[in-house]
């Protein structure tokens, strides 16, 4: 093939702009990261949250989260004595921008962060037609969005509320447990906005992981334990009217 | 937030499954019912409701064409929907959807159909001209063998289609029924009653809608409706709806009487936004009316005419009640926080993909194709005599 010199001054930089996007596309690779070494899970310590919204401020940044959809969000509860089981929540906007003040002489009032809880045995795996939705061998509850049909099953399927159909991409989007990051060694986006330490990434197979002196010490509950999910969000200090 | 009263999980507000998935069981409903009225004459041998036979197949394949389209209609990614047939996920009851349907619609529904029709297809492949000549030309897929044993073959494997397709259409609606009984995060429909209540509704509304088109057919044709038949699938109907009514009451007694952590929350909508759709349209107008005059119509003596618009009356009701049941379970079960601390809204739109007008189009499109089998397959009993007789 004959290409002039003219032809190769136009071609290169078109070239150059080809291979940009190639590399953008590409996933960086984390060549020492081995998926079997690790089952990832969440310690989310309701007693340290102040409701600050950091951390979903923090999760809409990093993972391009479109407005009034949420991959993790901050509810406030209000627990009157009469009415323990019916709790008055609040979340406005995800508790993004926190929350309104409460007057101090105020009765039971606490945070609780939610974000898909990975569950071993997730409904929403369970349910997705064609496995587009699924366990990552370390633990992460992931969705292939290119293969996904968005039939929306998944968001009826899981108990916690934490899946949403992307308005723009029309497939299903939730928490990723920031899989890009974690697999690089680094802690999530949320873990590492929260200011106070509510939040904290655990691995369950390391063994030197503060988790496992955490959950021998604490009393540790997941939510709705009943649905028998297997759900690896673990919550200290998670009063009984949380749902 | 407008809509939202209490506290909605923020992912909540939205209600991802609309009015089509509403129209997905009750067209699906509409064909397992109407196979089953088939199936009395078939297999059960109830000659009253014969001259219904072919006409409740057509009805059957005509919904069972429109059956997918509101679910692909749905999806975010329609031209994924083949994904279901070559990756299914084994765990996933939608999954099962397409082979469920396609087995249905072709092992059952357009075996039986041409088994049945076959002898009619040869004679019009025959005595037609031009296009329409073709068309049944390839209808005889190349058989034009209509000897006296041969139809005696197409009957008697007509006949154990037909057995095979009573549980086939208990599959096709149970099935669907199950895809909503079967997720555990929503208790509205998380119940091993679900799926029977679906067959036992889909019963009730695919009987009303094929005697509602024979009587109306028959009425537009100019011919006498034959009594004797309406009378006997009407009967049929009472028997199903009172099976029905027990089944969604048994559920209803059952959540009442329990009251578990999601009652609150399930009460309240029925008393504030379902009380229409639930208790006025399903439960009074759509079930409790047409039994009553069911039941007039099996106790006391009345008139032929008074017994028609009984008939009519009832099955209208009866279809609305259904309709009505598919809509408080589909946009029901999404009016609730799974937190059990709030209640949203559905907004119906007007033209979007997944908004009115749509649901009316697809809701009627299997009515045009049911003029378009009635066509081409004649299912008239005094044309199946002249067809016959040739």
């Amino acid at each position: 093939m004959n290409i002039s010199r003219r032809k190769m001054l136009i071609l290169l930089p078109a070239a150059a702009v080809a291979w940009e996007s190639v590399l953008a596309g590409t996933p960086e690779a984390s060549p020492n990261y081995k998926m079997s070494d690790h089952w990832w899970g969440m310690l989310i310590d309701i007693s340290k949250c102040i409701g600050c919204g950091n951390c979903v401020r923090a999760c809409q940044t990093e993972n391009d989260v479109p407005d009034g959809h949420f991959r993790t969000w901050v509810e406030r509860y209000h627990v009157d004595d009469l009415h323990l089981e019916n709790p008055t929540v609040i979340s406005p906007d995800g508790g993004k921008e926190g929350f309104p003040a409460v007057a101090e002489d105020a009765e039971k009032y606490f945070f609780v962060p939610k974000m898909c809880n990975h569950c071993a045995d997730s409904p929403c795996t369970q349910v997705c037609p064609v496995g587009a939705t699924f366990i990552s061998p370390d633990g992460v509850v992931l969705i292939d969005q290119k293969y996904c049909l968005g039939c929306a099953y998944c968001v009826q399927a899981c108990p916690y509320g934490c899946r949403y159909v992307h308005p723009e991409k029309h497939v299903a989007d939730k928490c990723t447990l920031c899989y890009h990051r974690i697999t690089k060694g680094l802690t999530t986006a949320c873990c590492e906005a929260c200011p106070t330490g509510s939040r904290q990434l655990a691995d369950l197979k390391n063994p030197n992981d503060p988790i496992h002196a955490f959950l021998k010490t604490h009393n540790v509950q997941v939510l709705k334990p009943q649905m028998a999910t297997g759900a690896k969000a673990f919550y200290n200090d998670l009063d009984g009217s949380v749902r | 937030m407008s809509g939202v009263e209490g506290y909605m999980y923020p992912n909540e507000i939205t209600l991802y499954w609309s009015v089509l998935i509403v129209l997905y069981p009750f067209i699906t409903g509409l064909v397992a019912g109407a196979f089953i009225l088939a199936s009395l004459e078939r297999v059960f041998r109830v000659e009253a409701v014969k001259p219904t036979y072919r006409l409740a197949l057509l009805t059957a394949l005509a919904f069972l064409l429109v059956a997918p389209l509101p679910l692909v209609l749905h999806l975010g990614h329609p031209f994924r929907s083949p994904e279901m047939y070559f990756t299914p996920h084994d765990t996933s009851a939608m999954a099962m959807f397409g082979y469920v349907y396609l087995w249905y619609l072709m092992a059952v529904l357009v075996l039986e159909i041409w088994l049945d029709y076959r002898r009619d297809i040869v004679h019009l492949s025959q005595s037609s001209k031009g296009l329409l000549r073709l068309v049944y030309k390839v209808m005889t897929l190349g058989s034009s063998n209509i000897s006296e044993r041969s139809l005696a073959i197409d009957e008697r494997v007509g006949w154990i289609v037909t057995l095979v397709g009573i549980p086939s259409a208990f599959l096709l609606h149970g099935y669907v029924g199950f895809i909503f009984g079967s997720i555990k995060a929503n208790p509205w429909w998380s119940s091993p009653l679900i799926p029977v209540v679906f067959i036992f509704s889909a019963m009730v509304s695919g009987i009303a809608g094929v005697m509602l088109i024979y009587m109306a057919t028959t009425k537009m044709r100019g011919k006498k409706i034959d009594m004797r038949c309406v009378d006997t699938t009407a009967m049929y109907l009472f028997y199903i709806f009172i099976i029905d009514f027990s089944l969604e009451m048994l559920d209803l007694i059952h959540r009442i009487y329990e009251a578990d952590e999601s009652f609150r929350s399930l009460n309240f909508m029925a008393h504030t936004k379902l009380f229409f759709s639930q208790i006025v349209l399903q439960i009074c107008l759509g079930t409790l009316v047409p039994l009553i005059l069911l039941f007039v119509t099996q106790v006391v003596k009345l008139p032929e005419i008074v017994r028609k618009y009984m008939y009519v009356l009832s099955g209208c009701l009866a279809l609305i009640g259904v309709f009505a049941m598919r809509w408080n379970v589909v946009i029901g079960g999404q009016l609730f926080s799974k937190s059990f601390l709030g209640y949203t809204t559905y907004k119906m739109e007007l033209v979007t993909r997944e908004g009115f007008l749509a649901a009316l189009a697809l809701a009627l499109l299997p009515l045009l194709f049911l003029w378009i089998l009635v066509k081409l397959l004649p299912p008239w009993p005094e044309k199946t005599a002249s067809v016959a007789g040739d």
